[in-house]
């Protein structure tokens, strides 16, 4: 191991230690929005990371990751409409639909490869969009407003801002350290092995799909949690979070940051978005500023944020 | 890398920058200023600027400042910029709002936080019922008004059956339950079409053809009311089977529908030549200050909302922290609409007269909107019984 | 019954138009291995480029051929500046770059034409129905859809089929480092194809333009039905994208026709209503789930590799 003093490990420190203290810092500053905005970045930064392990470490490309967002989001938010406000159930209910779906389509995506993969996996999120937007009860397309959020039986009071920001900064934090975990573990070592030579770990013995499906069911299934967050945040679920162009804006969260490294969805996460919202701020045009921004990093800057300060960590 | 760290520092200043707490009066203005419908956003906005110039730009003796936001039509947008307005922004009014959907998911946020917010356009039904608010106002309708108005129309013209089409959201849904709510005779099919993405209309069309339907009523806002109009008109069925709109022709659409869109009737509460005073200023100074474009009833009701804002600063002469006697002086309607009669209802939606509109050619040769009618005389929405605020 | 013949002929317009967007699409990605989310934006260009030229010449035939030419030359310069550096990378990365086409196309429409649109006018001759069987009658322009993507069809097959150029086309989609080894000018070849394609798109907009208005974002929600095609229908085949078209514009309008009512039979009218529309859209993703789960390589696939 070298030295894990450099630039990258610094900055990644940093933003961390920032992320901690931005209550303060909000308080201080009678600025409530920063709040609100870094907690949607941060239940975002969740999702990226779960999308990264699949895609930086497992090299599945879904580009359906948003149905997971959306089926967290609707099991607390159907169960709220209907009466249910307890979070004790409403978030197992939406980690184990998360779980399941990812399961199901999980059997039958892995069986292709590629850019089928991607397609696949598009379609299924397309249908759970679909199925959604045809539920009349909830909505339908115009999305259901969720009136109160989860409730924790007076643990935690998810209506106050600070103590939302820290429950989703700990599922943050504790899901890239279990992403962590995960990677440096044995069954890591084999998922990231199949990534990279399939025919020899199926040689050596190793069921490469079952390993892969396990990944994709974990991805799935954080990344739900992430769907039940971004649902009590924005107290609002509709199909709209679940198109296929969230999907997309997940990717490229995942892409900017660095795909396969720990904290690159996070760092992307956050560049991404403070991005969207600073550029709208100034020009009514910043796609025309965004989209060629994007073409430039995937030309030349291979490896996103993380990709440049690990350079810039080599000198 | 430096560029990086530039930018992430002007993007922490851009956010921190704390709100200016001082003698302004702040309003935030949401509409859509991207995408297909933005031509609608820079209507509302442009008839809200007119209003500040009339106004001399100051309410209450203190100055305005107006925050614009686009919603890109999306209803969780719109829920996001709403709190940005309110809590980093911290405006006195939330105003605008074009689409139902849109008004729905961010109604908590402002209610929640105590927020005016004035609905220049969008009226859902739950809105007039049970999510009426004691700080939100509406300056346009409720969606069921205007086609119960096309209903009641229809009537009168001795109309036996319809054939309903309309894009499958809140608005679209209020719409075709209002013409059902006042139509006399049978209603042969009913079609909702997938909203915004869905713009090929021939599969309705046939159905509507075959039904053997006498009429047809849609509702389609925007560039899908052009594209309705192209349709209708090359499956050969103007002339054939007459077509009620609401919401479909308006001064944006018009130029792109053409001679589409003469000879289909339409009902609104606004038409641009009502003979009110306020109204003749508001079109004559509108067309002066934009030139090349005329304003929409999307327009007429983002003035008033400006009026309505103005008459609320100017009787807490400026305190805007004292929102009860603002909220009094609100529900006397106290300032002239450019519609004419206009008083409010115990939920905060307008009472008001609805005018049958035609498309005929005006002076200068171009196609222009014309009131025929008054159909309907102090309409009130038949949802105020279900709001829990009574007056 | 007469019903059923007017929703199939919609039905099959819908399908027709979808294979000219799809046919670009799927030579692109089966000769260049190359994913091009732009591909709508070359569309919506088409669709501006006619609005423009047939205001500008007064003619509504010599507008479509110049917009027509100035697609395809959009799109040679496009290869030429930016996406030629992303063959053979990874098709993520192709997604991405070509994603932020997308953006900076519908902002700059946005800056040149403005956000309201534009329309299409037809000339009269094209406006009015015909009677194609007694009783029925069909809109001359929709038909005129049917006919020239037939047309545009054929001339594909020939050419693909018959000629050079078809044959170094062909070779490229299954083996592209042997053409190269030949000693074929592959980076001509693939910039001519990749024109070919953006013409093709640029047809389908302007086609699909007097019908719809011209607007901004008009090509992605059809983008990804046409990727939908051309996965179905085997990439790089133009015969399985011409057949899945025609499958998926069926599946479109008929659901759209007749779910409702069948939904109504099971359902209250207001959640039948609410449902059809949804339900009816699914089904063609329901397909392609269903093809590549069973069928992995589509259903008409281009040759073995």
């Amino acid at each position: 191991m070298k030295s894990h003093i450099n630039a990258r490990n610094v900055i990644v420190a940093l933003v961390a230690l920032g992320l901690t203290l931005l209550p303060a810092y909000s308080a201080l500053t009678g600025n409530i929005f920063i709040l609100t905005l870094f907690t949607r970045i941060v239940i975002f930064a969740l999702a990226a990371a779960s999308l990264n392990l699949i895609m930086g470490y497992g090299g599945m490309m879904s580009f359906g990751h948003a149905a997971y967002l959306g089926i967290g989001g609707y099991a607390v938010g159907i169960l709220a409409h209907e009466g249910i406000g307890s979070g004790f159930i409403q978030w197992p209910v939406a980690l184990a639909l998360s779980a399941l779906y990812a399961l199901v389509i999980g059997a039958l995506s892995l069986r292709t490869r590629g850019v089928y993969f991607i397609m696949i996996t598009l379609a299924f999120a397309q249908m759970a969009y679909y199925i959604a937007s045809g539920l009349s009860r909830y909505g339908g397309d115009d999305g259901l407003t969720i009136y109160k959020r989860s409730t924790f039986g007076g643990l935690i009071d998810l209506s106050n801002r600070v103590q939302f920001y820290y429950l989703c900064l700990a599922c943050l934090f504790g899901g890239v350290y279990l992403i962590w975990r995960i990677i440096n573990s044995r069954f890591g070592m084999v998922v990231q092995g199949v990534r990279s030579n399939e025919q020899r770990m199926q040689a050596i013995g190793f069921h490469a799909n079952r390993y892969r499906l396990v990944c994709f069911v974990i991805s799935g299934t954080i990344c739900g949690l992430a769907g039940a967050l971004l649902a009590n945040n924005t107290d609002f679920i509709s199909p709209a979070g679940m198109y296929w162009t969230r999907s997309g804006e997940l990717m490229v969260m995942v892409v900017f940051g660095g795909m396969g490294s720990l904290f690159g969805p996070v760092l992307g996460t956050i560049v991404f978005l403070l991005l969207e919202e600073v550029l709208s701020q100034f020009t009514e045009y910043w796609a025309l500023i965004m989209g060629p921004l994007l073409l430039l990093i995937v030309l030349f800057a291979r490896g996103g944020i993380m990709g440049l300060l690990g350079r810039l960590s080599r000198g | 890398m430096k560029k990086a760290f530039w930018l992430a520092g002007a993007t922490i200043l851009a956010l921190a920058q704390p709100a200016l707490a001082g003698d302004t009066i702040k309003i935030g203005f949401i509409s859509t200023f991207s995408g297909p419908t933005a031509v609608i956003g820079n209507d509302m906005r442009n008839s809200f600027e007119l209003a500040l110039d009339h106004l001399g730009r100051k309410m209450g003796g203190k100055p305005v400042e107006v925050i614009y936001e686009d919603d890109g039509q999306k209803p969780d947008v719109g829920k996001q910029k709403t709190e940005k307005l309110i809590q980093s922004d911290k405006v006195d009014f939330v105003v605008g709002y074009i689409w139902s959907n849109v008004l729905l998911a961010s109604l908590k946020t402002a209610v929640d936080s105590k927020t005016f917010l004035i609905t220049s356009n969008a009226g859902p039904s739950q809105l007039a019922g049970e999510l009426c608010s004691p700080y939100v106002f509406s300056t346009s309708w409720q969606n069921d008004q205007t086609p119960q108005a096309v209903g009641t129309y229809m009537n009168q013209k001795g109309v036996k059956s319809v054939f309903l089409i309309g894009p499958n959201y809140a608005a679209g849904k209020d719409m075709l339950a209002g013409v059902k709510s006042t139509f006399k005779g049978q209603v042969v099919g009913e079609e909702y079409t997938v909203w915004p993405s869905q713009l090929d209309f021939s599969a309705e069309l046939t159905k509507a053809k075959n039904s053997k339907a006498e009429s047809i009523f849609v509702f389609y806002p925007g560039a899908a009311g052009v594209q309705f109009l192209n349709q209708y008109a090359q499956a050969g069925l103007k002339g054939q089977i007459p077509l009620y709109t609401a919401f479909t022709i308006d001064e944006l659409s018009l130029p792109l529908q053409k001679e589409n869109a003469i000879g289909v009737p339409g009902a609104q509460q606004w038409v641009n030549d009502l003979p009110f005073p306020e109204n003749k200023k508001f079109v004559e100074d509108y067309r002066k200050k934009y030139t090349g474009l005329r304003p929409t009833f999307y327009g007429a009701q983002s003035y008033d909302a400006a009026n309505l804002v103005n008459s609320a600063v100017v009787a807490v002469k400026g305190d805007t922290s004292k929102k009860d006697e603002m909220k009094a002086e609100m529900e006397k309607a106290n300032f002239k609409s450019v519609r004419g009669p206009f008083k409010y209802g115990n939920n905060h939606i307008p009472i008001q007269n609805f005018y049958l509109q035609d498309v005929v050619k005006d002076a200068d040769g171009q196609l222009s909107l014309k009131t025929v009618a008054t159909i309907v005389k102090d309409d009130q929405d038949r949802f105020h019984d279900k709001c829990p605020m009574k007056k | 019954m007469l019903v059923l013949v007017e929703q199939s002929l919609n039905g099959l317009q819908f399908g027709l138009l979808l294979f000219l967007l799809a046919a670009g699409l799927t030579l692109v990605f089966g000769i260049m291995d190359f994913v091009n989310l732009a591909h709508g934006s070359l569309y919506m260009m088409g669709a501006y480029f006619a609005a423009t030229f047939v205001a500008w010449t007064n003619s509504f035939v010599l507008g479509v051929l110049l917009a027509l030419g100035a697609t395809l030359l959009l799109g040679i310069a496009l290869e030429f500046i930016a996406l030629r550096h992303l063959y053979g990378r990874d098709h993520l990365d192709q997604v991405l770059a070509t994603f932020g086409l997308i953006l900076f196309f519908n902002d700059a429409v946005r800056l040149i034409w403005g956000p309201a649109g534009l329309s299409l006018p037809l000339p009269p001759w094209l406006t009015v129905p015909v009677q194609i069987v007694p009783g029925v009658f069909y809109p001359a322009y929709r038909l005129s859809i049917i006919v020239v993507a037939l047309a545009v069809a054929a001339l594909l097959y020939i050419v693909v089929m018959r000629t050079k150029i078809g044959m170094l086309i062909r070779a490229g989609a299954s083996n592209r480092e042997m053409i190269g080894a030949l000693g074929i000018n592959i980076k001509l070849l693939f910039t001519l194809v990749f024109g070919l394609g953006a013409a093709l798109a640029g047809l389908a907009g302007l086609m699909q333009a007097p019908i719809l208005t011209v607007q901004i974002g008009m090509g992605e929600n059809i983008l990804i039905l046409a990727f939908v095609i051309i996965v179905i229908g085997g990439i790089g085949s133009i015969r399985g994208a011409f057949m899945a078209a025609i499958f998926v514009g069926m599946i479109d309008t008929l659901g759209r026709a007749f779910l409702p009512d069948l939904l109504r039979t099971v359902l209250s009218s207001a959640a039948a209503s609410t449902a059809a529309p949804a339900l009816s859209s699914m089904l063609i993703y329901l397909l392609m789930a269903i093809v590549l789960v069973v069928r992995p390589e589509g259903l008409f696939p281009a040759a073995k590799r």
